[in-house]
């Protein structure tokens, strides 16, 4: 919480010049920015404990960590690009349309219903609606890492909103809690991410059929990805009374309720309960003296 | 097939849309303006939650129609990345540790 908040202040404008000299549709900021700094804005303040040395991160450094960083969610990726490929071209769409999806929508799990339900001879018209419904999970996500993003410039918020994805979260909202991660590493996750998925998607489509399924247990990475990451989350019993609460309540809904609307559902109710135990805790505390 | 392709185009334009909203307007809303702290505190228990919830119904719910299983490989390999992931906190290991263990049970046990 604490250095969200000094990032929001004046940091961030260190390198918000760089952001739009790099993302190619930035536009020479109009009102877009926050508040401009206090006196001294120049003179970048000192970097608060933790995070990387202020000012200019090299771009090459940020990506370098964000290949490090990402390459977890590259391997998992694999084998459902590959997935992916294979049954999309198998309902007819072609290389390009392929590519073009995974471009576009970016989001594995609706890509894979938008294909069967084009098998099925759905209209476009609920396709789009089911992904809507599939992918409207991702306002939490953005929600949560907008803690993270405070006092960012739109264009940069307009780009990384492009690569929110479960596995993208994970890694960088995990990264972002344990200490400095720099917004720049975060975009890095995103796209080389992105990239993945598409050169995955490509690749299925093109020769997704001759790849044995299941070789050397890639199809467990995100799983395993995810345990990890979310051992990482759990520091103190509220966390884990959220995830235990959480995971019992996506159990039981999605066994009653198809769909994926039980992910949403279950995440507002579990992060509420905890909030509302964390509060109670403290008011107890409060009282007892 | 020209009007296919078009008709294809017009689908993913519309997916990508509808997809890309959910992920830019709260960011563009929430970054940009004071949270409230309690809002914060809320936040900061949501990725745990949905963490939780994405992991926890792909160990174990499984089929179609969804049923729980409690033991079979994903969840059964579950138990020692777990433990990996605990004892060493490191991701990039925990994920090779999993896959390798996944690979040797659905080798050696298929169907069990």
């Amino acid at each position: 919480m604490s250095w969200s908040r000094i990032y929001g202040g004046r940091e961030c404008t260190g390198w918000r010049g760089s952001i739009a000299s790099c993302t190619m549709k930035a536009r020479p900021p109009a009102r877009s920015q926050p508040p401009a700094p206090g006196p001294g804005g120049e003179g970048r303040p000192d970097s608060a404990e933790g995070r990387p040395a202020e000012g200019e991160e090299p771009l090459r450094a940020s990506i370098r960590a964000g290949l490090e960083a990402a390459w977890p969610i590259c391997i998992g990726y694999l084998p459902l690009g590959l997935a992916f490929g294979v049954l999309a071209q198998k309902e007819g769409l072609s290389l390009l349309d392929i590519a073009l999806m995974s471009a576009v929508v970016f989001a594995g799990s609706s890509q894979f219903i938008a294909v069967a339900m084009l098998g099925l001879g759905a209209s476009p018209l609920s396709i789009i609606l089911t992904t809507f419904i599939v992918n409207s999970r991702h306002i939490l996500m953005s929600s949560a890492l907008a803690v993270h993003l405070q006092g960012l410039s739109r264009s940069f918020l307009s780009l990384y909103a492009y690569g929110i994805t479960d596995e993208s979260f994970a890694v960088n909202i995990a990264r972002f809690k344990e200490a400095g991660w720099h917004p720049y590493r975060a975009l890095a996750v995103n796209h080389t991410a992105n990239l993945a998925w598409i050169g995955s998607t490509i690749l299925g489509g093109y020769c997704g059929q001759f790849i044995a399924a299941g070789s050397f247990g890639i199809d467990y990475a995100l799983s395993a990805m995810f345990l990890s990451l979310i051992v990482f989350q759990l520091k103190g019993r509220i966390y884990a009374f959220t995830a235990l609460i959480t995971a019992l309540v996506a159990a039981a809904l999605s066994l009653v309720h198809p769909g994926h609307s039980f992910i949403i559902i279950a995440s507002l109710l579990g992060a509420s309960l905890g909030f509302a135990l964390k509060r109670y805790d403290r008011r107890r505390r409060g009282i007892d003296g | 097939m020209a009007e296919a392709g078009y008709q294809y185009l017009l689908l993913i334009l519309g997916m990508g849309l509808v997809t890309y909203i959910p992920r830019w307007f709260p960011l563009l809303w929430l970054a940009r303006r004071r949270l409230p702290e309690w809002f914060i505190e809320w936040l900061d228990l949501v990725p745990v939650a949905i963490l939780s919830a994405l992991i926890f119904s792909d160990l174990f719910v499984v089929g179609e129609p969804r049923h729980v299983e409690l033991l079979q490989s994903k969840s059964l390999v579950a138990i020692p990345t777990l433990l990996f992931a605990l004892k060493t906190r490191s991701l990039g290991g925990t994920v090779i540790m999993g896959m390798a263990l996944f690979w040797l049970r659905t080798s050696y046990h298929w169907g069990s």
